[in-house]
């Protein structure tokens, strides 16, 4: 039987801030354990939270980047739950008044076209610590640092259909947030992970089959496995007459699985009530217009300006604008070389590729945007051939120097003088006799044997297109 | 003969050390002499930071001696109920579970006060975590009304009353969340203002309710009153609730005269209920103020029979999920071999927590669970609305409301225990005015029954300073807030 997969997702994200959302310890990751835990994250008797400014300047940044409303009064409550790691007992979050309600974000699929995904709300909220299991024998440790990290819940409408369409949404949330600068998404640090709600129907039934939230996926790899398994074990229980049953369950990614956490009826009853130490929030327009004012160029808008004003195929433009650092460091290269195709061409072949095999970001890229961009003007001002500068920029990656020094060092310079290559023309065709009676016989295809000798003689450095021009010329006597 | 030091007011006790008739350290000796005579009986004082306080009281004298800048509690000693945060000193709530609990920080009161020069005496016994009308929900024993042994102090800031009422202390810091400073005033015979909440940080108070709880002096005059407010008042970074208003100079008013002032007494303050004596000696204070040029008027406040039922649903509410941090894994008390996490939970709370904490949590716990938030939670402030607009209404009327404090005298040791509703239902006067979060004091009237009776004076938000005013007059005029019990004068 064919079922309709229906797929809501929870992103939590964590934002850029130097300090806590209620406390002034750092939010630097990997510190030793319990070295940035303040007496408000360690829930000391007395002590009282006070919101970070900084969340509010974020959160507001990111519902005007999906579209949203800005809730004017934004409640902060308490979830009340007692775990180790949870050290008031309670987190604190927003319940009735989010921050950020509604809003869109437009999915790429797979057949060319777009999905709209609406979301339901984004609110913010405190992480907790972590547990240390295993490292003590018998017993737990607890490591507060990452307690009280500021974290924004984005809450999407069950509005996907695939685990496909999930990580289309999920990496566009991730460019999203990277692209406005409100989170550095780092997904292996945790910054960026999220709860995927999965049920599935009959296709036509308007009614939504039971879910099962799948906890903390943190790669898009898992996400998409994670889904699929879900799918098959929920179609697998309805098939065989079963009945699914709503509970969490966490992906465990080396068995491929996902396995029960607990049951909505083991559910705790978290007592959600405003918390009284904390004030609500009123936003004033001014502080909304602020930020629309400051906000960068979207990634979408971009999109569009690469194909409207730079000529790039949809394509091209997609992918360039897909991580925010790659844009900039495209449009860089393009602005010193004017050569956007060229441009477009590098960034999205070469570098790419370089960058994806060696898996690092573009940051950390030894050949800069200045740098790349004078291998285009090399490429175009004719002192290298396109061939040549693959060359160069393989040296240039491995540190033997500038553009320039590379070519200086190396004697990459093209030649051009027609009297240099009418000489190397003139020594092949006389090692060549036979294929010259034949060429001159009719058989014009080996017009590109003769190129390919020329090349090789000139070590790839005679410029191409002469090699081309002055062969006819001779080659027909 | 001249009077004994802990007769002296704040301010004869800083001119004092300033024209060196004594030191800070005689003052200081003298009190904590008169803690080790007394105390065993009043059981006020939880901990005594002798030590330290002969070292502070020892800097105190340096810095006055050497002519530096100095404010004017430098060198005055005083106490703190123990749900204070003082570095380095043990803070218990009068609660098991923080029984081995040494703070690693100060309290902003605590930190404003230690910063002025004033010395620390000790730290006041409480109903644990400030739950009780009676101070006999420590888990360190009960506290003895310095007027009659064989009766209650009062609560929540039972410890801290009996022992400015006895002189072992010339003010301590209590804590309002229902009538916790004024009902104890009112049983003991002192004078205790809870401020407008916001007014003075919570920062390191331990938390009842946090939409409640505020600090205040209890002190033996309204003059003595005000110097202390002065040096607790103002807004802290560190307290989201406090309040950005400015702070006034609470003296500066207080010499000014009541003429036309326009007091309210609440129809409702007056109904059935009240004892005949306690009534008696309220009237006869308000024909006083009549004396000293004020109008009454008779005023409404139609929601206040909702006070008691709402705030025991509000400040239960808060209560169970403040106290949740008090879990025996970083802190406090934790149980003998815990055989998995939940098991250290619930047998480090159950060992913990005393009956009416639990009592509480349970409530509290109850009003907020799935179902039943609307009914009880959501009603209650919805109530609490109601109530504030009854004063605000009547603050259009009137500068102040003037009615009991409580609706008795100090009752028994054991009379109440196990009536623990009727010690609820006795805060209806206090109750109103903490849910609206306007401040109120009690001074000390005519006594009744042989036993001091408080006044308790409402003021608009943020009139700290003609509430102090309308108190002081009182006091000029009248020798009631000088009255001791014989033993301790």
């Amino acid at each position: 039987m064919a079922w309709e997969v229906v797929i809501g997702l929870e992103i939590h994200t964590q934002l850029a801030t130097q300090s806590k959302i209620f406390s002034t310890a750092p939010t630097a990751y990997g510190a030793e354990p319990n070295t940035q835990a303040s007496l408000v994250d360690l829930a000391m008797p007395g002590v009282l939270p006070v919101l970070n400014e900084k969340v509010m300047e974020l959160a507001t940044k990111f519902g005007l980047a999906i579209g949203a409303e800005i809730g004017t009064t934004s409640v902060f409550d308490r979830k009340n739950y007692f775990y180790p790691d949870s050290p008031k007992a309670y987190q604190i979050t927003q319940m009735d008044f989010p921050i950020v309600i509604g809003g869109q974000i437009d999915i790429d699929l797979e057949d060319g076209s777009t999905k709209r995904i609406n979301v339901t709300r984004a609110h913010l909220e405190e992480d907790a610590g972590k547990s240390l299991h295993g490292e003590f024998t018998g017993q737990t440790g607890i490591d507060l640092n990452r307690a009280g990290t500021p974290l924004i819940e984005i809450v999407s409408e069950p509005e996907m259909r695939s685990a496909k369409e999930a990580v289309a949404y999920m990496r566009k949330m991730h460019a999203l947030v990277r692209y406005i600068g409100i989170s550095d998404g780092n997904m292996q640090e945790g910054s960026f992970r999220c709860d995927a709600n999965v049920s599935i129907r009959p296709f036509g039934q308007e009614e939504l089959g039971t879910r099962a939230e799948i906890k903390n996926l943190n790669s898009f790899k898992f996400i998409e496995q994670a889904i699929n398994y879900e799918v098959e074990r929920q179609a697998y229980i309805l098939e065989s007459g079963g009945r699914v049953i709503q509970e969490t369950r966490l992906y465990d990614p080396d068995k491929g699985e996902t396995r029960s956490m607990r049951s909505k009826e083991e559910a705790n009853d978290y007592r959600y009530f405003p918390d009284p130490d904390l004030l609500p929030v009123v936003i004033s327009q001014a502080f909304v217009d602020n930020i629309a004012k400051n906000m960068p160029e979207l990634p979408d808008q971009k999109k569009q300006r690469f194909i409207d004003e730079l000529g790039l195929s949809a394509l091209d433009a997609g992918i360039l604008t897909s991580n925010r650092e790659l844009s900039e460091y495209f449009e860089q290269v393009a602005n010193i070389s004017k050569q956007t195709k060229l441009a477009a061409n590098w960034v999205t072949g070469n570098l790419s590729a370089k960058l994806n095999k060696e898996n690092i970001e573009i940051a950390a890229a030894p050949v800069t945007a200045e740098m790349l961009a004078t291998v285009i003007q090399r490429i175009s001002d004719k002192t290298i051939s396109g061939k040549i500068a693959k060359d160069v920029f393989e040296a240039m990656w491995n540190g033997e120097g500038s553009c320039d020094e590379v070519i200086e060092k190396k004697g990459l310079k093209q030649i051009t003088d027609d009297s240099a290559i009418e000489t190397m023309i003139d020594n092949v065709i006389a090692n060549n006799p036979n294929q010259l009676a034949q060429y001159q016989a009719g058989k014009q295809q080996l017009l590109g044997f003769f190129v390919g000798q020329v090349m090789k003689a000139s070590r790839g450095k005679a410029n191409p297109a002469q090699v081309n021009q002055l062969l006819r010329t001779k080659l027909q006597g | 003969m001249s009077d004994p030091l802990h007769a002296l007011s704040l301010k004869a006790l800083s001119q004092g050390i300033v024209d060196a008739k004594f030191s800070s350290m005689e003052v200081t000796e003298h009190f904590l002499n008169r803690i080790e005579t007394f105390d065993p009986a009043l059981n006020s004082y939880l901990t005594v930071t002798k030590e330290q306080a002969i070292a502070q009281a020892e800097q105190a004298d340096n810095t006055i001696r050497s002519g530096q800048p100095h404010s004017p509690l430098a060198g005055i000693p005083y106490a703190l109920k123990d749900l204070y945060c003082t570095q380095g000193i043990r803070t218990t709530a009068a609660s098991k579970i923080l029984d081995n609990f040494i703070s690693p920080y100060d309290a902003t009161v605590q930190s404003k006060l230690r910063h002025s020069g004033a010395v620390l005496l000790g730290k006041n016994n409480m109903d644990e975590f400030a739950m009780g009308s009676s101070n006999e929900n420590s888990a360190y024993g009960n506290v003895a009304n310095p007027w009659d042994h064989a009766r209650v102090p009062g609560g929540s800031s039972g410890g801290g009353a009996a022992c400015v009422a006895a002189g072992l202390a010339p003010f301590s810091l209590g804590s309002d969340t229902g009538g916790s400073i004024r009902q104890p005033a009112s049983f003991t015979g002192i004078t205790g203002i809870k401020p407008t909440y916001g007014r003075i940080s919570r920062y390191g108070m331990i938390a009842f309710a946090s939409s409640l709880d505020q600090c205040g002096p209890m002190t033996r005059s309204a003059e003595d009153a005000a110097l202390v407010l002065q040096s607790l008042a103002g807004f802290d970074e560190k307290d989201s609730t406090s309040a950005q208003v400015d702070v006034p100079d609470y003296s500066a008013d207080l010499d000014k005269p009541l003429d036309g002032l326009k007091i309210g007494l609440p129809k409702e303050f007056f109904a059935d209920g009240l004892d005949q004596a306690v009534a008696a000696s309220i009237d006869a204070a308000i024909a006083q103020y009549k004396k000293l040029g004020a109008t009454i008027k008779e005023v409404h406040l139609p929601h206040s029979h909702l006070a008691v039922a709402s705030y025991y649903v509000v400040a239960s509410a808060e209560c169970s999920t403040n106290l949740s941090r008090f879990d025996g894994v970083r802190y406090g008390h934790r149980c003998e071999d815990p055989k998995d996490l939940l098991d250290l939970y619930e047998r480090s709370r159950w060992e913990g927590f005393g009956d009416e904490v639990k009592r509480r949590i349970m409530v509290g716990t109850y009003a907020l669970s799935a179902g039943y938030y609307d009914a009880y939670y959501r009603k209650a402030q919805k109530i609490r609305r109601l109530i504030k607009q009854d004063f605000i209404d009547v603050f259009k009327q009137v500068d102040v409301i003037m009615g009991p404090a409580a609706p008795n005298t100090a009752f028994k040791l054991g009379e109440m225990i196990d009536d623990q509703v009727s010690m609820y239902l006795a805060d209806l006067y206090t109750i109103p005015v903490s849910l609206a979060g306007l401040p109120g004091m009690s001074i000390p009237i005519q006594q009744a029954n042989g036993m001091p009776v408080g006044l308790q004076i409402i003021g608009n938000y943020f009139e700290e300073a003609r509430l102090l005013n309308v108190a002081h007059q009182y006091q000029l005029n009248t020798d009631d807030h000088l009255q001791t019990p014989k033993q301790y004068q």
